[in-house]
C-alpha cells in the first residue's frame, strides 16, 4: 500500500510539471491552432536563467536565505521567459499568421533548435547543478516519503491552475481569449484587440513554462540545454491526451500521464513477471495515449468547437 | 615582372621548406618509422584526446632521444596524429588515412565506439593497434589478431564490481541506461554478483537522457536491497543517488567509471557522500612509475587529464615489440606483441590470447568529504 501511495506521489509530482508545460501548448493551440514546438525550449531557458541568476545572487549576497534566492531566481526566470515568448511570437509567428499552417509549424521547430543552440553556447554542453539552497527535509505520509521541494511543486501547481481558471473564466482578458479562440475575425469586430490577446497568451504560457522548468531543475538538482526536448514532447502528449486546446484537459492530461508513467514503470516488471521491464515505461504511457485517441480522437475533454481557450 | 619574381621567391622558399623537413632525419641515414595515433582532438572530449596524444608523443620523444637501432640501422620514430572526433564514422575514415600514410602501428583510439569500427580497417591492413582506453568487450572479441589494449575491459571491471557488491550486502538491485556501455557493464555485474551468491532482487532500466528515477526506485525500495548498482554516466547517476535519498533509501550506491567523476559530486552534492565507484587501472600515485611520469609529463604538457599514462605505455609496448622482432615491419613485430612482458608506468603489461590486458587492476573509490578517495585496488582475474 505504501508503495502504491509513493508511486502516486511520484506520478503527481511528475504530472504537475507535465501539466504546467502542457498548458502552454494548449493555450497557444486553442487560440492560434499552432503547435508551438519551441515551448519545451522556453521551459529549458527558464531553468537555465534561474540557475544562472541564483548563482550570481549567491555570489553577490551570500547572507540571503536560500528560499529568497530561489524565489528571486524563479522571478527572473519567469520574466525572462515571458519576454522570450513575446519576442518569439512577435518575430517568428506573427508575420506568418496568414501563411499556410505548415509554415509556422516548421518555424516553431526552427526556433526550438535555435534556442537549444543558444543555450549550449551560453551555458555549455555540461549538466549544471541547481544550487542546494532549498530545505531538503523529508516527510512521511502513510509510509511514503515526500520532500519539501515536491510539496512546493504540488502546491504551486494547484495555485497556478486555480489562478488560470479564474483568469480565463472571470476576467475580461479571459473573456477576450475565449472570444479569439472561437473566431478571430468576429472577436475583432466586437472590439477585441486580437494581437494583444495573442501576445498575452504567449506571455502567460511562457511564464508557466518557466515555472515548470525551475521546478524540474530544483527537483532533480540539475539543468541542461537539452532538457526541454523530452519534457516538451511529454507535455505535448499530455495536452493531446486531455484534448488539445482545452485548459482543463491539459491539467488532467498532464497529471494522468505522470501517474500512468509512474505506475507503469513501477509495476510493469512485477506484473509481467519480468517479461516486460521498466524500459517500457514510455511505451506504456504512449500506448495509453494511442488507446484514448482511438476511442476519443479529440482527447479526454476535447469537444470540437466548444470552449477552446 | 614583380609578380613572377615573387612567384620564384615563393617556389624557392617552398622547396627549401620541403627539402628542409625530410632530410632532417635522413641526413644521418636514419630510417623514418611512422606510428599512428588517433583520438578526438576537437569537440567536447578534445581535452582527453589531446591528453592521449601527448602521452604517446612523450614516449616517442624519449625513445628517439635514445637513438634507437633496428636491424643494424638507426631509426627515427614519427607520431602521426589524426582527429576522430569520438565519432565512429570519422574513425574509419581516419583509420584508412593512417593506413594510406604508411604507419606501421596505431596507438588508439580513445573511445570504444570509435575503436571498434576502426579496428577492422587496421586488421584488414595487417597493422597492429593498441588502444590505451577503449574498454568495451567487443573490441577484442571480433577475432582480429591486430587488436590489443593496455586497460582492463568492461567484463573484467564488471567481475570486480560484482564480487565487491557481494561484500557490501546480500541483496543487489541493478539499473542500466540501455547504452552499449551501461548495459554491457550491468550484465557483467549481474553475472558476477550471482556467481558470488548474491541475490539480484531487481533489474531495472532507464535511458541516457532521463532524470526521473522515482518510479523504478520506489519499486526497488520495496525489495529492500543492500546495494544499488548503476551502469551509466554521471548525468543520470547523480540524480539517481539524490532520489534514492529522497525516498529514504539507505542502500549503498555502487557505480563504475561513468560515475567516478568530479561532475558526479558536483551534481549530487551532499547526497554523493559515501557512494562507491570503480575505475580501471591504478590511481596515478600507486602506479609503479606514476610520480616520475607525472613530473615529466607536467613539465612538458601540463596537467594529466586521464589516460595519458596508458597512451605512453601503449607506445612503448609497441616499440618494445619492434625491438624484440628487430624490425619495424608490421607483420614481423605483430608476431612479437602477444609475447609482451613489459614493466610500464601503469603496471606490468602482458596480453591474454585475445589481446586484452592480463591481470590488470581495477581501483574502487568512495566519496569522502566531497572527494573521490581510494578504497582499494583489486587485481582482475587472468
Amino acid at each position: 500500500m505504501d508503495i502504491l501511495i509513493q508511486q502516486l506521489i511520484n506520478g503527481l509530482v511528475l504530472g504537475s510539471v507535465y501539466a504546467l508545460v502542457a498548458l502552454g501548448y494548449t493555450m497557444v493551440y486553442g487560440i492560434l491552432e499552432l503547435i508551438n514546438f519551441a515551448h519545451g525550449e522556453v521551459t529549458m531557458m527558464g531553468a537555465m536563467v534561474a540557475v544562472a541568476v541564483m548563482g550570481m545572487l549567491m555570489g553577490a549576497a551570500p547572507d540571503l536565505p536560500g528560499v529568497w534566492v530561489a524565489l528571486l531566481g524563479l522571478l527572473a526566470a519567469v520574466s525572462a521567459c515571458m519576454a522570450l515568448g513575446y519576442v518569439i511570437e512577435r518575430a517568428a509567428y506573427r508575420p506568418l499568421r496568414q501563411a499556410p499552417r505548415l509554415a509556422p509549424l516548421i518555424t516553431a521547430i526552427g526556433i526550438s533548435i535555435l534556442l537549444q543552440n543558444i543555450a549550449m553556447m551560453i551555458w555549455g554542453k555540461q549538466y549544471i547543478p541547481f544550487p542546494r539552497i532549498l530545505p531538503e527535509a523529508r516527510h512521511n505520509i502513510l509510509g511514503a516519503s515526500i520532500t519539501d521541494v515536491q510539496i512546493a511543486i504540488l502546491g504551486l501547481t494547484l495555485v497556478i491552475m486555480a489562478g488560470l481558471v479564474w483568469l480565463v473564466n472571470r476576467t475580461s482578458l479571459g473573456r477576450a481569449m475565449r472570444a479569439v479562440a472561437q473566431s478571430k475575425s468576429v472577436a475583432q469586430l466586437m472590439g477585441v484587440d486580437v494581437n494583444k490577446v495573442i501576445s498575452a497568451t504567449f506571455l502567460i504560457g511562457s511564464g508557466l513554462g518557466a515555472v515548470a522548468g525551475v521546478m524540474v531543475s530544483a527537483n532533480y538538482g540539475q539543468a541542461h540545454y537539452y532538457m526541454g526536448f523530452l519534457l516538451g514532447l511529454k507535455a505535448f502528449s499530455a495536452a493531446v491526451l486531455g484534448g488539445i486546446g482545452n485548459i482543463a484537459g491539459a491539467m488532467l492530461g498532464g497529471l494522468l500521464l505522470g501517474v500512468i508513467e509512474s505506475l507503469g514503470a513501477g509495476y510493469i516488471g512485477d506484473l509481467t513477471g519480468g517479461f516486460l521491464g521498466s524500459q517500457y515505461q514510455d511505451v506504456f504511457a504512449f500506448a495509453v495515449l494511442i488507446l484514448v485517441l482511438v476511442f476519443r480522437p479529440s482527447g479526454l475533454l476535447g469537444e470540437k468547437g466548444v470552449e477552446r481557450a | 615582372m614583380k609578380w613572377s619574381a615573387l612567384a620564384v621567391a615563393l617556389v624557392a622558399a617552398l622547396s627549401f621548406v620541403a627539402c628542409g623537413r625530410k632530410p632532417d632525419a635522413a641526413s644521418d641515414g636514419a630510417q623514418i618509422v611512422k606510428i599512428g595515433q588517433s583520438s578526438p582532438l576537437t569537440g567536447p572530449q578534445a581535452h582527453l584526446g589531446k591528453d592521449n596524444d601527448n602521452g604517446a608523443r612523450l614516449a616517442i620523444d624519449e625513445i628517439n632521444a635514445a637513438h634507437p637501432v633496428l636491424a643494424g640501422k638507426p631509426v627515427v620514430f614519427e607520431l602521426v596524429s589524426e582527429d576522430d572526433g569520438a565519432d565512429p564514422k570519422t574513425a574509419t575514415t581516419v583509420a584508412q588515412r593512417l593506413v594510406d600514410e604508411g604507419v606501421v602501428g596505431v596507438i588508439g583510439h580513445l573511445n570504444s565506439g570509435a575503436t571498434i569500427p576502426a579496428s577492422k580497417v587496421y586488421a584488414d591492413a595487417g597493422i597492429p593497434q593498441i588502444s590505451p582506453s577503449a574498454t568495451a568487450v567487443k573490441y577484442t572479441t571480433q577475432g582480429f589478431k591486430t587488436a590489443f589494449r593496455v586497460m582492463t575491459n568492461d567484463a573484467q571491471q564488471g567481475k570486480v564490481l560484482g564480487a565487491y557488491a557481494a561484500k557490501l550486502g546480500k541483496k543487489i538491485a541493478i539499473i542500466d541506461d540501455r547504452t552499449a556501455y551501461g548495459q554491457g557493464l550491468a550484465d557483467e555485474v549481474e553475472k558476477a554478483a550471482k556467481a558470488a551468491g548474491e541475490d539480484v532482487v531487481a533489474r531495472e532500466y532507464t535511458t541516457d537522457r532521463a532524470s526521473d528515477f522515482m518510479a523504478i526506485l520506489t519499486s526497488i525500495k520495496s525489495k529492500s536491497p543492500d546495494v544499488v548498482f548503476f551502469g551509466g554516466m554521471d548525468p543520470q547517476a547523480a540524480p539517481l543517488v539524490k532520489q534514492m535519498r529522497q525516498l529514504g533509501m539507505k542502500a549503498q550506491f555502487l557505480g563504475a567509471d561513468g560515475s567516478e567523476t568530479p561532475k558526479f559530486i558536483e551534481l549530487a552534492g551532499p547526497d554523493a557522500e559515501g557512494s562507491i565507484a570503480s575505475m580501471p587501472g591504478l590511481p596515478l600515485e600507486s602506479m609503479p612509475g606514476g610520480q616520475a611520469f607525472k613530473q615529466k609529463f607536467e613539465a612538458k604538457y601540463g596537467e594529466i587529464q586521464n589516460y595519458a599514462p596508458y597512451a605512453y605505455d601503449a607506445a612503448r609496448v609497441m616499440v618494445d615489440a619492434m625491438k624484440r622482432a628487430n624490425s619495424a615491419e608490421p607483420a614481423k613485430f605483430l608476431a612479437e606483441l602477444p609475447k609482451t612482458d613489459f614493466q610500464g608506468v601503469t603496471g606490468h603489461i602482458r596480453f591474454d590470447s585475445r589481446g586484452d590486458l592480463a591481470g590488470g587492476s581495477i581501483t574502487l573509490y568512495q566519496v569522502k568529504n566531497g572527494k573521490w578517495t581510494v578504497l582499494e585496488t583489486v587485481k582482475s582475474a587472468e
